[in-house]
């Protein structure tokens, strides 16, 4: 149980805040982060009530612009996303100025390299370049893939310098709009800019939580005082990563590298939506002859929810069985404080995907009764 | 040779476990601290009464929100009887870990074993350096 952080790891600019604040460290993604403050339970059940604060710096923000610069001709957006979508199978052409949108970045097999937004920057004036955000334990293989794959074309700014920040819970706007008016007029999934202490900021309203709340990209100085500021609100408090994964696995959420990765692709993860019509048609994306086929045939394996119905935790790496067969396994699974029991996600046959199907999982060996369940676990409650 | 202990002493582990022994039974759990450092605890699968352990086997899991953790035999020896409350209610680790969140009992099988385990005061130090 001893606390020791290797010094290779990176901070990012709230780690002294952290510190002050009395959280537990623990090295993830390269990064000294903190994985609780108060407790898992208490930080997960505050944020589904109230507003939680997490110190998300460790992702991948970045801005991806044409090679020329941007532009005021809505032209220069079709451009850069047409490059986009070389990468990506949604559309991003489609875009209104401000709205964001969730894909994942195909091989040309049709693995998933990270799921990531990639948002159309609110100012008309910036045709041209769009705002993406990375999952920060790939962030620097994802930029390296840009850069290959649009050399020449495009050039990525990383933007992890900054402070990147998200508020979630109910409470969340009503803590927020005092700092940037007019963020209450955002729906779901939507981005605008603004400033706060002379910083520009990108205010986008999304989260990784399934509550309502909003993700904040900030320069590293002004957020720390912005941070700072939110905490002293009572309806605040600092959240962890390890109340960030239950508030997700109970959304219904994937982990990148669990419960999706380069052996999955987006039909047998249950992310078909984010393929649009428009690029089924045109099928001109990576791994497009894989991911269709599974489309059109169905995948051989399916995410599906998984309740446990004893007291036992699944955890990642579970056997699923059925039977005494083996035909799936955990990719993400413990203990859910608002569902008040054991919840967790992975793969089982496609034939076994109907909620309700009865399984057995074998934690440490031992058949324990569970279920296929519909996620997410618990109901979303985004602003549309 | 089973050594007999005629009063109730309490003896503590590296691995944050408590062992209080009385005659040749030991009852088992884990400390405070480790509680406090798993945090709300979930579940907990105690060993199957008839079992037997040597010092330091995998006996015992306890499970947190956070992760699971495996707890290791204090002592060698027989299991004879566990805490069947914490099946329904194991948030007792957190409340009582000392005392109602107890896991096992042990009839040990080597009272020379305790010889390698810290009082209070050593346990107290050990903790204060973690």
């Amino acid at each position: 149980m001893a606390n020791q952080v290797s010094e290779d790891l990176r901070k990012t600019p709230l780690h002294g805040l952290h510190e002050s604040l009395g959280a537990k460290l623990v090295p993830f993604a390269g990064y000294e982060m903190p994985v609780q403050f108060e407790g898992v339970k208490p930080e997960h059940l505050w944020t589904r009530e109230h507003a939680g604060l997490f110190d998300v710096s460790h992702m991948g923000p970045c801005f991806l612009t044409l090679r020329e610069g941007v532009s005021e001709d809505p032209a220069a957006h079709d451009k850069i996303a047409a490059m986009v979508e070389e990468l990506v199978p949604s559309a991003i052409a489609t875009l209104k100025p401000g709205q964001a949108r969730l894909t994942v970045l195909l091989n040309e097999d049709g693995g998933i390299r990270d799921d990531l937004i990639i948002t159309r920057l609110p100012d008309e004036h910036q045709n041209g370049r769009l705002y993406i955000v990375v999952n920060g334990a790939v962030k620097d293989q994802d930029w390296a893939h840009f850069e290959q794959k649009l050399a020449g074309r495009a050039v990525v700014q990383r933007a992890d310098d900054r402070v990147l920040m998200a508020l979630q819970g109910p409470k969340a706007v009503d803590v927020l709009k005092d700092e940037f008016a007019g963020c209450e007029d955002l729906s779901f999934m939507r981005c605008m800019l603004a400033a706060w202490g002379g910083a520009e900021c990108l205010i986008s309203r999304c989260g990784y939580t399934g509550e309502d709340g909003f993700e904040i990209l900030i320069p590293a100085a002004a957020g720390e005082e912005l941070a700072a500021k939110l905490l002293k609100d009572e309806r605040v408090k600092p959240i962890g990563l390890g109340a960030r994964d239950s508030l997700r696995l109970e959304a219904g959420l994937c982990l990148y590298g669990h419960d999706m990765d380069t052996s999955r692709n987006p039909v047998e993860v249950d992310l078909q939506w984010v393929i649009q019509k428009s690029r089924r048609e045109r099928a001109d994306f990576p791994g497009a002859e894989v991911v269709l086929e599974a489309l059109s045939n169905g995948p051989k394996e399916k995410r599906v929810g998984i309740r446990p119905l004893e007291r036992a935790p699944a955890r990642e790496g579970t056997e699923i069985h059925v039977n005494g067969e083996a035909v799936g396994v955990v990719t993400s699974g413990g203990f859910g404080p608002s569902v008040d029991g054991p919840v967790a996600m992975g793969y089982v046959r496609a034939d076994l995907a109907e909620p309700g199907t009865p399984v057995e999982l074998m934690v440490r060996g031992k058949p324990r009764a569970g279920e296929v369940a519909a996620l997410p676990f618990v109901e979303h409650n985004y602003k549309r | 040779m089973t050594q007999h202990f005629t009063q109730q002493v309490t003896f503590y582990t590296e691995d944050h476990e408590w062992v209080t022994v009385h005659g040749d039974l030991a009852t088992v759990g884990i400390t405070r601290y480790a509680a406090e450092q798993l945090g709300d605890v979930v579940f907990v699968e105690t060993p199957e009464v008839g079992k037997t352990f040597k010092k330091g086997d995998e006996m015992a899991v306890v499970e947190s929100v956070k992760a699971a953790s495996d707890v290791y035999a204090p002592l060698s020896g027989e299991v004879i009887d566990t805490n069947g409350e914490l099946a329904d209610a194991p948030e007792k680790v957190n409340d009582h870990p000392e005392t109602e969140g107890w896991f096992c009992v042990i009839k040990f099988s080597d009272g020379a074993e305790t010889k390698g385990l810290m009082d209070k005061d050593a346990y107290y130090e050990f903790c204060k350096g973690q």
